[in-house]
């Protein structure tokens, strides 16, 4: 902490030692709070087949296009009010959680585990390897993500593996990036030199010694990339690209939506919220945790 | 600054080439076009008429070089529906492209900059916590429901604007919003970071010292020095514009590149998606590409590393 406020003290008029706590705290109650809701929304998530008052995939088109319980005409059975085909808008929503959640979570572990073994090659060997690398690294930063995974969908066809696959592996250059920049610095350091002294192999140096050390950013950025998958995932399934109905998932229940936008505007609104909702707190507890493990890392 | 450009235009000639190797192995590598053409449950044999037809019998580099060679001289196929150029095509339909995409980046900029210099010059206040909380709010905004939101509101409640289409001004403005909103929540916080950091910097304190007004250390001092960071990163930021763009065009019925691409998808009429992907990637390079050499003439220190 001593060195924290040593490096501050000569730029900014440093306020006084309760106000930094105070503030600390502060900034820590948005990431806990975030964190509850989004254990709450994983929860429910979970728990779907349990806590959902009916089957997401039951029709009844008796009870279509019913409002909001809390609208005149509405129905306390279906508290967010039911779809174009009378199934209930609440139900589908938690079980949409579920497709979101297991996308946004697989895609990042793919692509996570590509961009941190590419980037720890790329900085740790150098020269050609680094090259070659960085070189795929800019080809794929500067294709619109939205447009590879939709080209690449369109001709693989879609389906939750599919997605999964294409989003996991289109995502690796973010980590790619952020963790050949810690291995360059962290290569030079006296502990990979004394490694390198002691005969320990490549594979030991890099999975051993520099791998801990470049793990607090690459948790940060995998945490907000899931919240970046949700919403791509949510956009594909919006165009028909993604998640087939009936299947319940935010995206196709929000471009089903759309069609009966002029009558009955819940039927878009309530999905897209809950899209909303599980980014905002994602980037909340994505923000928060890096402050927690750094505050002066900068991504 | 020769040895600079000289750089750049290497970089540019790579990453070109990859992004044509990319677009090609979609649909080539990854799918089978043959199935696109035959009738399912057709004998073998109409496979493989097909497949030499296409010259998918030969290997894949002479594939490659074959499209890659046609794709220099502006000839990418024509549409498997209708028999027109798909150059000519998707050209028809880029200007609303670039159109929304320059009117989505003002609105950011009108956006992002007031906010972004308040917030740091009122830093840790409740002006800056304002600003913060529209940006964590901005940043996790699905923005293809934001344009639904908007359509319903001002389109279907209040009836003031269209909720389609394209023509008058009034078209522009819900699109525009929507692509500025996707936009305005990390250019907002690059302008408020730049503005810090180069507040606390020596020759600030020196205009300062030498009884200059805040407000022209601001205007004259500060502000030009922290737009560098904010133009490297738009620069860098304009291909996730114009992703933001593609999917603005599919909520608004926007007759741009877009939704043609969505719709050749749907239709599955490759070389249409094949020629989109290509050209956009090419504007992406090249804006990239002249946002690195403006960078390099505004900032020497980034001509000499890198």
């Amino acid at each position: 902490m001593a060195t924290l406020e040593a490096t501050h003290a000569g730029s900014m008029p440093e306020p006084t030692g309760l106000q930094s706590v105070r503030r600390r705290l502060w900034r820590l109650k948005w990431g806990v709070a975030a964190g509850v809701v989004l254990a709450l929304i994983v929860a429910s998530a979970v728990l779907a087949p349990s806590i959902a008052g009916h089957d997401p995939l039951r029709v009844n088109i008796r009870h279509r296009l019913v409002p909001p319980a809390w609208m005149s005409g509405g129905d306390a059975a279906h508290l967010l009010g039911t779809d174009q085909v009378g199934r209930d808008l609440l139900s589908r929503i938690l079980y949409g959680g579920r497709v979101s959640l297991v996308v946004g979570i697989a895609a990042v572990s793919i692509s996570s585990t590509i961009g941190v073994l590419l980037g720890l090659a790329a900085g740790y060997f150098g020269r050609r390897t680094d090259w070659a690398i960085m070189t795929a690294v800019n080809i794929m930063l500067t294709f619109p993500f939205v447009l590879l995974a939709l080209s690449v969908i369109a001709v693989m066809g879609p389906s939750l593996r599919n997605m999964i696959l294409v989003i996991g592996v289109a995502g690796w250059p973010i980590y790619c990036r952020v963790v050949r920049a810690q291995t360059l610095a962290i290569r030079e350091r006296e502990f990979v030199l004394a490694g390198l002294a002691l005969g320990m192999s490549h594979a030991r140096i890099v999975f051993r010694q520099i791998l801990p050390n470049v793990i607090s950013p690459i948790v940060v950025i995998a945490t907000l990339q899931i919240a970046q998958v949700i919403i791509l995932e949510s956009f594909l399934s919006f165009l028909g690209l993604g998640i087939q109905p009936p299947t319940p998932a935010w995206g196709n229940m929000l471009g089903e939506g759309r069609i009966y936008m002029l009558n009955s505007w819940w039927i878009a609104t309530f999905p897209g919220l809950a899209i909303f909702l599980t980014t905002l707190v994602i980037n909340l507890m994505g923000n928060a945790l890096r402050d927690w493990l750094d505050p002066h890392m900068k991504l | 600054m020769k040895r600079f450009v000289g750089r750049q235009v290497v970089q540019l000639a790579i990453v070109i080439v990859g992004i044509s190797i990319l677009s090609f192995s979609i649909l080539h590598v990854i799918g089978d076009p043959v199935v696109l053409f035959v009738q399912e449950g057709a004998p073998k044999e109409e496979h493989e008429r097909f497949r030499k037809l296409l010259g998918l019998d030969q290997p894949v580099y002479v594939q490659y070089w074959r499209f890659a060679s046609r794709a220099v001289q502006g000839d990418f196929g024509k549409s498997w529906y209708g028999d027109m150029p798909v150059l000519d095509l998707v050209m028809e339909r880029m200007p609303p492209t670039i159109y929304l995409t320059f009117a989505g980046l003002a609105v950011a900029l009108l956006i992002a900059f007031p906010l972004g210099t308040l917030a740091a010059l009122r830093r840790h206040t409740i002006v800056d916590t304002f600003c913060t909380m529209v940006a964590v709010g901005g940043q996790a905004m699905p923005i293809f429901w934001l344009g639904i939101m908007l359509i319903i509101i001002f389109a279907v409640q209040l009836r003031l604007l269209p909720a389609s289409g394209y023509g008058t001004w009034q078209h522009f403005l819900m699109p525009a919003f929507t692509l500025g909103a996707f936009l305005a929540p990390i250019t907002m916080r690059l302008v408020r970071s730049g503005l810090i950091d180069v507040m606390s910097t020596e020759y600030i304190k020196t205009a300062r010292a030498k009884g200059l007004g805040e407000r022209m250390v601001v205007a004259k001092h500060a502000f030009r020095n922290a737009c560098i960071p904010v133009i490297t990163v738009l620069g860098l930021q304009f291909g996730q514009l114009l992703g933001g763009a593609v999917v603005t065009e599919t909520v608004f019925a926007w007759p741009g590149v877009a939704t043609l691409t969505v719709e050749a998808i749907r239709n599955q009429d490759f070389p249409v998606v094949q020629c989109a992907v290509v050209l956009l990637a090419l504007i992406i390079v090249t804006v990239n590409f002249i946002v690195d050499l403006v960078v390099g003439l505004i900032d020497p220190r980034v001509r000499v590393g890198a």
